[in-house]
């Protein structure tokens, strides 16, 4: 017989108890590599000296190595997951891992190198804060190194990390660190990165991965690690201009409590800036202007909020505003336009021409869009542009134009991800075609409401 | 600048709101798959938070296998009763009954049967979304969940064409039949979970804390002495001081001994813990594609 069950439910655990709460920030970032360079060793490195693999897992590697591997343990089976790829020994779909330290957190997007190239980069990419492109110290700058450092300029990964791999292949040479940083530095000029950092590795041994390696007594700088422990992302986000795209309309049904009877807040993410009660701020597409009466959370209303919080906004005025609408503060307005240029990812196996109409999903409007030109598609081997295309094919990235069935209000990529970006939704279908960056608009919105503008 | 910073567990809670009320405003027919693990019970606060002070714009469902902890269900039921949300029960036990699910002969777990089970009551209710409590971090198979994940109308998974799911441009779009699976909690780990429930002193059902319990030993792990598959004479049987850490069926629940009563306790105890919470699942570890496979023919 079992020993008697404890009550079923516990008390509530005191938030007094114990030590105190970590705090510790999020750090997103992916790694990009071919097939050889050491990606899959660097990651199960990472995890490994971090102590985050587990006995199971390493149980389970060996498993599979007894059955498959002919007893060689391979740490590509810790991210691939799917059984065609353990298989085929390749990657198929971008992995996520994670892992911690007492000073940050860590999502790892793992895409692979090859197959569906870019696509999978551009998704494992967009959220991230930082990309690790893996060189092998042997090959130096190869087509593939340019096309990840080049995507990961154009998605504007803040920040960039070349980590030169095998080093103990080329004699923990300081010379040819020198010249693959040197080969690098020809072209990052072309490209839109702000913070790079060259590190010396090898990740199969561990040097400057976790533990600073006595190989290279003329690195001065960090372990990779350590970098991404201490790399600033506080920036990272925009603070400058306030949107808020209108998620979902809070209106409670028939509330017992009084106060809630005239409850009709504005639910959503902030997309940027900040946002404080009794600010100015103004509906779009309506363009109407009305004042910030309170920022309603669950844990009570706040004196303040900001870009990415999720909060519900109360306002003065009785507006109609609905999902898709966006809010947004007096400084640093978003461009309003049907009319848009933009650099698109294509995604799908049939290419993109143009006249083709879609749906257009931003922020958290869905709009009907027609693509009405191609102006250009870009070799990112060779940064060159080709213009008019007859077609972007899969995995292409090129300049469209496009025409929404009504304006969209936007910012340019490069000043907010969020509100500068979107994707383009196959009708009939429903596939997620391709994704798109805008570039800067070209006019402001021109509110109706005189008194908004001084 | 220092001031307008998300740690870790705001970061999590502001993506997971988010992903919330996208199926909100996406969806006209949503349901949240509720079972009273500790999982579902963060994403609970997480609706909360995102639709509050509105009613839950969305009711809870749970498969029962009728092979769960006595302790879940008695803990699901009254916090469903406390948050004023509607509570759609499925039983296996009904669709083995009505034909839905069929066990094979001498199948004696329920996993498999939840499946069909979950497909009907989709096809009932006509739900054309279900938020789950699934994570990343649980197993590799998932590592390559999407947030949105797309569902066949024979509720399958194909894992190699998953729509690409950039920045946080989620694309619901079906077709009728077809279906969505949403994990609000994709990007949390086992740690960040504890320190959430830590954080929003939530209750969580009293199993997963120390306590005394009769195991048997079975398969290299200790399990809970039951009524559906009792101990042969040649078992091991012992009482133990355990904790479980992750809830499956009661007959593939593996408890872990551990003196840890409190939920500071448990995060220290994770902090160290050398083996991943579904390490005690006998469900998973029956074959590398274990999950891979459940998940094509339509588990969560």
């Amino acid at each position: 017989m079992s020993a008697p069950s404890p009550s079923p439910i516990s008390h509530l655990p005191s938030p007094a108890a114990g030590g105190a709460a970590r705090l510790t920030d999020i750090l997103r970032f992916n790694t990009c590599g071919s097939v050889d360079d050491g990606k899959s060793t660097l990651i199960g490195r990472l995890l490994y000296d971090s102590k985050s693999l587990m006995e199971d897992q390493l149980e389970a590697l060996e498993r599979s190595a007894d059955i498959t591997g002919g007893g060689q343990v391979n740490l590509a089976n810790l991210t691939d997951g799917l059984r065609a790829e353990r298989e085929q020994g390749i990657t198929i779909d971008v992995a996520y891992r994670y892992f911690a330290t007492p000073r940050r957190k860590f999502i790892i997007a793992d895409t692979p190198g090859h197959i569906q190239y870019t696509r999978n980069m551009v998704t494992g990419a967009s959220a991230a804060n930082l990309s690790i492109v893996l060189v092998d110290a042997r090959l130096g700058v190869i087509e593939q190194s340019r096309r990840h450092t080049y995507l990961a300029s154009l998605l504007r990964i803040p920040h960039l990390v070349v980590a030169v791999n095998k080093m103990d292949l080329v004699g923990w040479s300081e010379a040819r660190f020198n010249e693959i940083r040197a080969e690098f530095e020809k072209f990052l000029p072309r490209l839109d990165i702000k913070d790079v950092k060259f590190i010396p590795i090898s990740a199969l041994n561990g040097d400057n991965v976790v533990d600073a390696s006595v190989n290279t007594p003329w690195y001065p700088g960090p372990t990779l690690l350590h970098h991404l422990e201490t790399v600033h992302i506080g920036s990272d986000w925009n603070l400058n201009g306030f949107r808020l795209p209108v998620q979902w309309v809070n209106r409670p049904n028939n509330p017992t409590d009084p106060r809630l009877h005239d409850f009709r807040g504005f639910s959503g993410q902030i997309a940027g800036g900040i946002v404080r009660p009794g600010q100015k701020v103004m509906v779009l597409p309506g363009g109407q202007v009305t004042t910030v009466k309170e920022i309603w959370t669950y844990d009570g209303s706040v004196a303040e909020a900001f870009c990415p919080q999720s909060i519900t906004l109360l306002l003065a005025d009785d507006i109609d505003v609905s999902r898709g609408n966006m809010i947004i503060g007096q400084n640093h307005l978003p461009g309003s336009s049907s009319d848009l240029l933009a650099n698109v990812c294509w995604m799908h196996q049939r290419p993109l021409v143009a006249g083709k109409k879609c749906w257009l999903k931003h922020t958290t409007h869905n709009v009907q869009v027609a693509v009405t030109a191609l102006n250009h598609r870009l070799d990112i081997s060779t940064f060159e542009t080709l213009p008019a295309p007859a077609e972007l094919a899969l995995n292409d990235i090129g300049e469209i134009r496009l025409r929404t069935a009504s304006p969209i209000f936007f910012d340019g990529y490069e000043t907010n991800r969020l509100t500068g970006s979107f994707i383009l939704i196959e009708q009939g279908t429903h596939a997620t075609v391709a994704a798109g960056m805008l570039l800067p608009p070209r006019e402001v919105v021109r509110p109706d409401a005189t008194d908004f503008v001084i | 600048m220092s001031d307008y910073h998300l740690d870790h567990l705001q970061y999590l809670e502001t993506e997971a709101i988010h992903v919330m009320r996208e199926v909100a405003g996406e969806f006209e027919r949503p349901a949240l798959l509720f079972s009273g693990g500790k999982d579902s019970i963060c994403l609970l606060r997480l609706a909360e938070k995102a639709f509050r002070p509105s009613d839950l714009p969305l009711p809870l469902l749970n498969v029962d296998t009728g092979h769960h902890f006595p302790e879940l269900n008695t803990f699901r039921d009254a916090r469903a009763k406390e948050l004023g949300a509607k509570l759609i029960i499925r039983r296996v036990e009904d669709a083995i009954a009505s034909g839905f699910a069929t066990p094979a002969p001498g199948e004696v777990s329920r996993n498999r049967l939840q499946i069909p089970t979950l497909l009907a009551a989709i096809d009932e209710f006509r739900f054309e979304c279900c938020i789950g409590g699934a994570r990343r971090d649980e197993e590799k198979s998932r590592a390559k969940e999407r947030f949105f994940s797309f569902r066949d109308s024979f509720g399958q998974w194909d894992p190699k064409n998953q729509r690409p799911e950039i920045w946080n441009l989620y694309n619901g779009r079906l077709n009728p039949g077809e279906n969505m699976r949403v994990f609000p909690l994709s990007n949390w780990t086992e740690q960040d979970v504890w320190e959430y429930i830590r954080r929003e002193q939530l209750a969580v059902p009293s199993i997963y804390f120390s306590h005394h319990r009769t195991c048997v030993r079975r398969g290299g792990q200790w399990l809970p002495v039951n009524d559906i598959v009792p101990p042969k004479p040649n078992e091991d049987v012992r009482a133990l001081v355990v904790r479980v850490r992750t809830i499956g069926d009661i007959i593939s629940t593996g408890l872990v001994e551990s003196p840890a009563d409190s939920v500071d306790d448990i995060i220290v105890e994770i902090a160290a813990a050398r083996v991943t919470e579904r390490g005690s699942r006998a469900d998973d570890k029956s074959s590398e594609a274990a999950m891979e496979d459940r998940k094509k023919a339509g588990y969560f």
